[in-house]
């Protein structure tokens, strides 16, 4: 499977930290780096639209964090923009985005990037089945009197 | 003449250790961790995020723990951080098609393509007190049931394709969608200030403000066209990389109303809409916000006011912030000693004037 980096870097991000960080050191990579911008916490302002379609508004503010590193061999760039105020996840998620453009990609995409796209999954299809249990089904009500 | 009061700072300092001793509790009893409030006070979470304006439950149930579960003062604290950070910038609008639903039902529908999912809800509980709780009794896990897709349209975009609603349209001059946690909120404001006010507004406020609608204040005639309640993802384009990524997952709560019509004798009547849009599981508060849009809306769909609270922008916006309403409340319980002075001078003088003026008599 060949992922882009938008779609990698999205599951890097919304993956929960202790996820992340087993997975990666799981891997046995322990690359050589230096941060081009070290983690730093701050905000984003999430937006929605009246009704889903209308004109836009600020809905709120979300913690994140964001660094970026250089990896010493080949001097690959990558940014760690994560939801959360975690140093050590941004700091994980950058080096994940720099070594899928090394020569490590197979390995970090599919013993990590691929296992937070599996874990994401069961993490939805699990509200998706609770939810689908909870379920009104009007159709199956039979009133007594009309069985004949 | 200035008075300097000082000598506070011993008793201070005091009043703050014993402040932590208390929020300790009796020591014989577990240590409430983090972890706890973060899993079993979700719905504590979700106001104190909604209400401080940031989607962060680990820091939410940290300003829980530390104000002693008191939740404005919990929002305090959050909003006082929330200051220090930084802004990366701003995320693409949320689609709420593309929810994760725990939670979906419509009042106005029986039969909506997707169905009616009720979730986790407290509607239909008995509101009896459950003794096995305080028995330390075990809960089952909930089995979830078969695998199952879900793709919801809004419930109002049925009434949309008859033409039968007011649609919502995006603004040419959404550019400039006012922040007012960067510009000071200005009166008159326009929907998606008000709305960025309005979900950051205290739930119970809202909730009085809302009821007074029902009650005849500003009447509106709302019917929850939808309320779903579930994960999104947030979007946000890395200023480095100049393409989008789906930055967060949060939870937010959704509501639409359905309310009375607009029309003329040219113009058809159509229903119109509030809308209401909050982090966290609130479905209270998303209802509340819904129909208090919809009553602050008079004027742009060419009502007449009823002069009703509800209707009233500067009242409500200026109103509902819980944060600048306790500072204003509670300051005046600390030292206003020179004040209160030159009042009590001021009283002195005029009640001799007029004991003076009746000797005179």
């Amino acid at each position: 499977m060949l992922l882009g980096r938008s779609k990698w870097l999205s599951y890097l991000a919304k993956s929960s930290e202790s996820d992340l960080v087993g997975l990666y050191e799981s891997t046995g990579l322990d690359p050589s780096y230096t941060y081009l911008r070290k983690p730093e916490i701050g905000t984003i302002m999430a937006t929605a639209r009246i009704g889903n379609t209308g004109q836009k508004f600020n809905a709120g503010e979300i913690s994140v964090t964001r660094c970026s590193i250089q990896l010493e061999d080949g001097k690959i760039v990558g940014h760690g923009y994560v939801q959360g105020r975690s140093k050590k996840k941004s700091t994980v998620a950058a080096l994940c985005d720099a070594l899928m453009q090394s020569d490590k990609r197979t390995l970090i995409e599919s013993k990590i990037v691929i296992k937070l796209k599996e874990i994401e999954k069961k993490r939805h299809d699990l509200i998706k089945r609770k939810a689908e249990k909870t379920k009104v089904d009007f159709f199956t009500l039979v009133r007594g009197e009309d069985e004949k | 003449m200035y008075v300097a009061v000082k000598g506070g700072e011993r008793a201070i300092d005091n009043a703050h250790r014993w402040l932590e001793d208390e929020r300790r509790g009796d020591r014989k009893v577990t240590d409430l961790s983090v972890d706890q409030i973060k899993t079993q006070l979700s719905l504590s979470i979700a106001k104190v995020m909604a209400e401080g304006s940031l989607f962060d439950p680990e820091l939410a149930s940290l300003a829980i723990k530390q104000a002693r579960g008191d939740l404005i003062e919990a929002i305090f604290l959050i909003r006082a951080y929330r200051t220090t950070l930084p802004r990366f910038g701003v995320g693409k609008p949320i689609n709420t098609d593309k929810m994760i639903a725990k939670r979906r039902i419509s009042a106005t529908f029986k039969d909506i393509p997707g169905g009616q999912l009720l979730g986790p809800t407290f509607d239909y509980t008995h509101r009896l007190l459950d003794f096995k709780l305080l028995a330390d009794g075990s809960i089952d896990e909930f089995e979830p049931g078969k695998d199952t897709e879900q793709m919801f349209q809004h419930v109002t975009q049925f009434l949309n394709n008859e033409g039968i609603i007011e649609t919502e349209e995006t603004s040419s001059s959404e550019a400039d969608s006012p922040d007012l946690t960067r510009q000071p909120l200005e009166i008159p404001a326009n929907r998606a200030l008000r709305l960025q006010a309005l979900t950051r507004s205290d739930e119970g406020f809202l909730l009085g403000m809302a009821y007074s609608t029902q009650r005849g204040f500003g009447r509106n005639h709302p019917f929850v066209g939808e309320l779903r309640i579930g994960l999104i993802s947030v979007e946000f384009e890395i200023p480095e990389l100049g393409f989008n990524i789906e930055i967060a997952e949060i939870e937010i709560s959704e509501c639409e109303t359905v309310n009375q019509f607009l029309g003329s004798k040219i113009h058809p009547p159509k229903f119109t809409r509030g809308y209401g849009f909050v982090f966290g599981q609130s479905e209270r508060k998303a209802i509340s916000m819904a129909l208090v849009d919809r009553a602050l809306r008079w004027k742009e769909l060419g009502e007449v006011s009823d002069g009703a609270p509800a209707q009233d922008e500067e009242f409500v916006l200026y109103h509902g912030d819980n944060i600048q309403a306790t500072g204003f409340v509670e300051h005046i319980k600390l030292p206003h000693y020179v004040d209160f002075q030159a009042e009590l001078e001021l009283i002195r003088k005029i009640r001799k004037t007029a004991f003076e003026a009746k000797k005179d008599e």
